[in-house]
């Protein structure tokens, strides 16, 4: 296995664990892009998401706009705002929150719209507002799909900020790109390796903090993947 | 930019884009089928599938860069094993969601476990998995794009090359031409549906 040997001796050098720009850096860089980015998309996706399942109205409309939006491919969205903005935070904010919108508002939408009518029925003959329907009923009920939603979000932003060291923001990507160009096959295999295990430890965060917040009754039915 | 290109790059991305999502689909059929049929199998496999889809892609490509060296097959091999997140789930939901006196009457008429896998569960699955396969194969054609750089020609070539020369029309035909191709291959799988579900047309 040349690759982990490689990227262990990478890993274990002291140059990267020292610096104003060493391996700590460079991990809380790509985190602080990617925690910015997904709380920007879960402030759009996520009210939007929640009022259109709860109207109904717009659902096959989110559905067929938010497949479509996959095809949009991010490291032209990157490059493209480079050369509209020039090198800044939008540059590399922009596309990531794009990408983070379409999982979030989709498994928001159809967490709402999928709840169960007798329920919302339940809760309007018990004298509820429509706000209260939302925040005691609907929320509750849609938050498994909701936290999966995030998640998804959140791995694909993690995963992707990777790609935006192409335009020269940092974060680990740099170290992948860089290694590349230089044919130092090491520091591709070190960077690759932590990018890996980033977002593996997101996903767990994310897995625990689903565990936390679904009340018990409904954890079962938040097996289901998509 | 050099409008001859535009024919080889296209190809070349809608076989890194097409490839991946049947390759998984050969791999997600036996494993989803083995997934309805056994339901303590589904949540390890559906850990693994998901585990699999949080590794970025341009590390996994730096990856097997070591095994494959800069082929074709560099970038098909991880787009593959991303497509199992989306069809894994669908093959199973799609094989659960055929009701039960559908499985009984086809016993009835004395359909042995297999055939009436092959007859009649499986066709009846056919639109959730067709859903699956359309979400597989269009992240599938964006993110060969990613694959340009580690040199795997697509069509991401355009928006590398329009960037390096600072040429933005260049990188707005990369991506429209990425989400023509993405599209134009969706509504061949809608097509699809219709075809091999004609009991859904009215």
């Amino acid at each position: 296995m040349s690759f982990i040997s490689f990227a262990w001796g990478w890993l274990k050098a002291p140059a990267q664990w020292h610096g104003p720009d060493d391996i700590p850096a460079r991990i809380l860089q790509q985190l602080g892009y990617s925690g910015l980015s997904l709380l920007i998309a879960a402030l759009i996706a996520l009210p939007l998401g929640i009022w259109i399942g709860h109207t109904g109205r717009g659902g096959v409309v989110v559905v067929n706009v938010a497949n479509a939006w996959r095809a949009i491919p991010t490291l032209g969205l990157l490059v493209l705002m480079v050369t509209l903005i020039g090198f800044g935070v939008g540059a590399w904010l922009i596309p990531l929150v794009v990408l983070a919108v379409p999982p979030i508002l989709v498994n928001a939408y159809e967490g709402v719209a999928g709840v169960d009518p007798d329920l919302k029925d339940a809760a309007k003959g018990m004298g509820m507002t429509d706000v209260q329907v939302i925040r005691k009923v609907e929320l509750p009920v849609a938050l498994p799909l909701i936290m999966l939603g995030l998640r998804t979000g959140a791995i694909f932003v993690v995963a992707t900020a990777t790609i935006a060291a192409y335009i020269g923001n940092g974060g680990l990507g740099l170290y992948i790109l860089s290694g590349l160009s230089q044919s130092n096959y090491a520091e591709v295999a070190g960077g690759a390796v932590l990018v890996v295990l980033l977002a593996l430890v997101v996903q767990v965060i994310f897995t625990v903090l689903r565990f936390l917040v679904v009340p018990a009754p409904l954890r079962i039915q938040a097996r289901s993947d998509g | 930019m050099n409008w001859s290109q535009v024919g080889p790059y296209t190809a070349d991305n809608a076989l890194l884009g097409l490839l991946p999502p049947l390759i998984g689909l050969v791999i997600a059929l036996p494993l989803g089928v083995v997934c309805a049929r056994f339901r303590w199998f589904y949540a390890p496999v559906l850990s693994l599938t998901t585990l699999i889809y949080a590794i970025p892609s341009l590390a996994l490509f730096v990856v097997l860069i070591d095994y494959t060296g800069l082929s074709n097959e560099t970038v098909i091999i991880p787009l593959a094993l991303f497509s199992l997140c989306v069809l894994v789930p669908n093959v199973v939901d799609g094989l659960r969601a055929v009701p039960q006196p559908v499985r009984q009457a086809a016993t009835a008429m004395g359909f042995g476990p297999m055939r009436r896998l092959v007859r009649v569960e499986l066709p009846l699955a056919v639109p959730v998995i067709i859903a699956g396969l359309r979400i597989a194969v269009v992240s599938s054609i964006s993110l060969a794009s990613v694959g340009q750089l580690i040199g795997v020609s697509s069509l991401g070539y355009f928006i590398v090359d329009g960037f390096q020369r600072d040429f933005s029309e260049e990188i707005y035909v990369g991506i429209v031409l990425i989400i023509v191709l993405a599209l134009v291959c969706d509504l061949l799988l809608v097509g699809t549906r219709r075809l091999a579900t004609p009991w859904s047309r009215r």
